[in-house]
């Protein structure tokens, strides 16, 4: 009898443990986002073009080069960065040259930017350029709506038209 | 107390004063909490004293029902809720459970881990030679917390997506992937099932890379313990199956990218930290956790041990009966083919490198014996920083400071409550060390009414086996025994911490009164001089 209770002291024991680590595991509940907001989220990956066009190779340049690599044309491979403007409600959230990806500098230049709104109507204007000098290439303006804990995004397709509001 | 040169704690006085007194603070919990945890469950069963057999045991519940559930796991972006739906709904008797059975194991391996790490830098096991397993446990967690991470992105979920989200975020900052991760989870049509496959196979290669690295981290050890009693283990899966009913593991509605997980039941075992990369920043969350890992992965040598000298083989006096290499716990001693011609095929060797100089392996040496009558006593394998010829020395000058009638010796070890006792005591880095001879002598000799040998506490032998050991050789379970001639009602056995100098005391106090007087010592002393006599022949 009285190593039965023992048994039943030593599972009380460990079931105790466990229920508190089963508890822990999914409380207390943890609030990830203000309450009447919603997040925007700019995020679209665009390479510009080349920074220069492929020209021809010099007479020089070819002798250079080990006899299988000589080709008739340089093409450079880096890109120039991008520039990026976004508004919202009139308000400049984020203004950047964003640089190409990668260690020859050739990728595409990325942005994802998240913003929590407050819940309501915003007016959003986006702009990019594919060279930090001169003009804007592609611009897009628009009025959204944030829901509660809703999730919109606004993506950069070229083969879209530009940028795509989801 | 008498102490010899070399065993005065030199290592353990080589500490930072406030990581020393971390250490006390810790100590003294967990102290508090296995002396209950023994008295319940008994010694043997204690589970504080178990934690890493139990994170090897809760590592197969995980694996087992991991595979269970995989049977009925769709692995696809679209099915995955639905069928993990299916689990816990209409099957929740046998799949539900199971998924329980594999989110609270998992949970309760990250406690257990985390345990086991604090209880072990609370009693210094991870200074010096312990170095290796310190060293090898701290990637073991970064494989528990990835394998748990990818864990709960399968089931897709709310809580799923947050921690997609958030994981994408941190892994974006790392110019490694062609696209941002973070690009996968921006809406429905931008998740992609292949990507989903690829969490699918390192949900299954990284608990297979843990389980390597969980290999790697018991080598340096001999006898680990990756299993725990089976009536400890079957007590633990019956408190996982009350719990799998009592609260079932269930999913947080689907997964939506067009809405933000605002609110999520967090797993504060394995997500304690996701919320801090909105709070401090990417960068910052990376920051902590390389730094904790670089930091704890250097704990071993902040600062470093200094070690006693390594024990030392004697070659005139060892003929490789491999008793020192049996019990020897880290490994650090092995049989080598003979290099000085004597008639015996193999040799011990010891690694310096692996000893931490415990003394075990004299106390397993058949030619420790103090009877021996040679001008320069040695014994096969020896301590130099407290060789045999010393011991002996000093239990004899220790047996002089004792006074009266009932006169008790106590040869301690220095980690448990007699290493701090003054007054007839020899203390040694580890109980085990006392050859049995040792107590036969100086009851013979008549050097002390009684001896007492105290330990560690019976769950927590610092060097992991002294206590098992010398409970074996006391009970003639193992070589060498205690001879049947020494009266056993003159020796006790004390197992206890340094917290518990009250019990200590009181168990040696009751000892002493139960001792008879010292004229019934008077028949083994003439039976110990014709013991003499016919050594001396041999």
């Amino acid at each position: 009898m009285r190593q039965a209770l023992r048994m039943i002291a030593r599972f009380a024991v460990l079931a105790l443990v466990f229920m508190g680590v089963a508890a822990l595991s999914n409380r207390p509940l943890y609030h990830s986002l203000p309450k009447d907001t919603g997040v925007l989220t700019l995020s679209f990956s665009h390479g510009a073009d080349r920074k220069a066009a492929c020209r021809k190779a010099t007479p020089e340049e070819l002798a250079k080069l080990p006899p299988n690599m000589r080709r008739p044309e340089i093409c450079p491979r880096g890109r120039p960065p991008i520039r990026v403007e976004f508004d919202i409600d009139g308000k400049r959230m984020f203004e950047a040259e964003v640089p190409p990806s990668g260690i020859a500098g050739d990728g595409p230049s990325r942005v994802h930017r998240r913003f929590v709104l407050p819940a309501g109507s915003h007016d959003v204007a986006v702009r990019m350029g594919e060279r930090p000098e001169g003009g804007f290439d592609w611009r897009a303006e628009r009025t959204i709506r944030i829901e509660p804990a809703a999730n919109r995004v606004i993506d950069f397709r070229a083969d879209a038209g530009g940028f795509v509001f989801h | 107390m008498t102490m010899a040169a070399g065993a005065d704690e030199t290592g353990r006085r080589n500490d930072w004063p406030p990581l020393r007194g971390l250490k006390a603070g810790l100590r003294r919990v967990f102290d508090i909490l296995e002396r209950g945890a023994e008295r319940l469950f008994s010694p043997a069963l204690n589970p504080l004293a178990q934690l890493g057999a139990i994170s090897f045991f809760l590592f197969w519940v995980v694996a087992v029902s991991g595979i269970y559930l995989f049977i009925f796991f769709d692995t696809g972006i679209v099915d995955a809720y639905s069928s993990v739906e299916w689990i816990s709904g209409p099957h929740w008797y046998h799949a539900g459970v199971m998924r329980s059975f594999h989110r609270y194991a998992s949970d309760l391996m990250v406690v257990s881990v985390a345990t086991h790490l604090l209880r072990e830098f609370s009693l210094d096991r991870y200074r010096g030679t312990r170095w290796f397993s310190w060293f090898t446990g701290i990637p073991l967690v970064w494989f528990l917390y990835i394998s748990g991470l990818t864990g709960y992105w399968l089931v897709w979920d709310m809580l799923a997506q947050y921690v997609a989200v958030v994981s994408a975020k941190l892994l974006d900052v790392f110019p490694i992937f062609g696209e941002p991760l973070a690009r996968n989870f921006l809406t429905p049509e931008h998740l992609s099932s292949r990507f989903f496959s690829l969490l699918v196979f390192l949900h299954i290669a990284v608990p297979l890379l843990l389980l390597l690295g969980m290999w790697i981290h018991i080598q340096r050890i001999s006898r680990p313990k990756v299993n725990p009693p089976r009536l400890l283990a079957a007590l633990i899966l019956t408190a996982l199956l009350a719990v799998a009913l009592w609260k079932p593991a269930l999913s947080q509605g689907p997964a939506d990218l067009t809405r933000v997980p605002a609110q999520v039941g967090l797993d504060w075992l394995f997500l304690p930290l996701y919320p801090l990369a909105d709070e401090w920043g990417e960068w910052s969350l990376w920051g902590l956790l390389v730094g904790v890992s670089v930091m704890l992965a250097a704990m071993p040598w902040l600062p470093p041990f200094r070690r006693a000298p390594a024990a030392a083989v004697d070659l005139p006096n060892c003929n490789g009966c491999n008793r020192c290499v049996e019990d020897c716990p880290y490994e650090a001693i092995r049989l080598v083919p003979r290099t000085d011609g004597e008639p015996f095929p193999h040799q011990a060797e010891v690694d310096a490198d692996l000893c931490v100089s415990c003394g075990i392996c004299m106390g397993a040496c058949p030619s420790s014996t103090p009877f021996r009558r040679v001008q320069d006593l040695r014994s096969g394998i020896d301590l130099p920083g407290q060789p045999l010829a010393e011991v002996r020395e000093s239990v004899i000058a220790a047996s002089a400071e004792l006074k009266g009638e009932r006169r008790v010796l106590v040869l301690a070890c220095e980690h448990g409550a007699g290493g701090g006792d003054v007054g007839g005591v020899v203390a040694f880095p580890c109980v085990a060390m006392v050859p049995p001879s040792l107590i036969d002598f100086v009851l013979s000799k008549g050097l002390a009414d009684g001896v007492v040998v105290a330990g560690c506490s019976e769950s927590a032998c610092f060097n992991r086996l002294g206590v098992e050991w010398t409970k074996q050789r006391f009970a003639g379970a193992r070589d060498p025994y205690l001879r049947k001639r020494v009266p056993r009602e003159r020796l006790a056995t004390i197992w206890a911490s340094p917290f518990e100098a009250g019990r200590y005391q009181a168990e040696k106090a009751a000892f002493a009164a139960r001792l008879g007087t010292p004229a019934d010592a008077a028949p083994r002393q003439a039976a110990e001089e014709g013991d003499a006599r016919l050594e001396k022949q041999a």
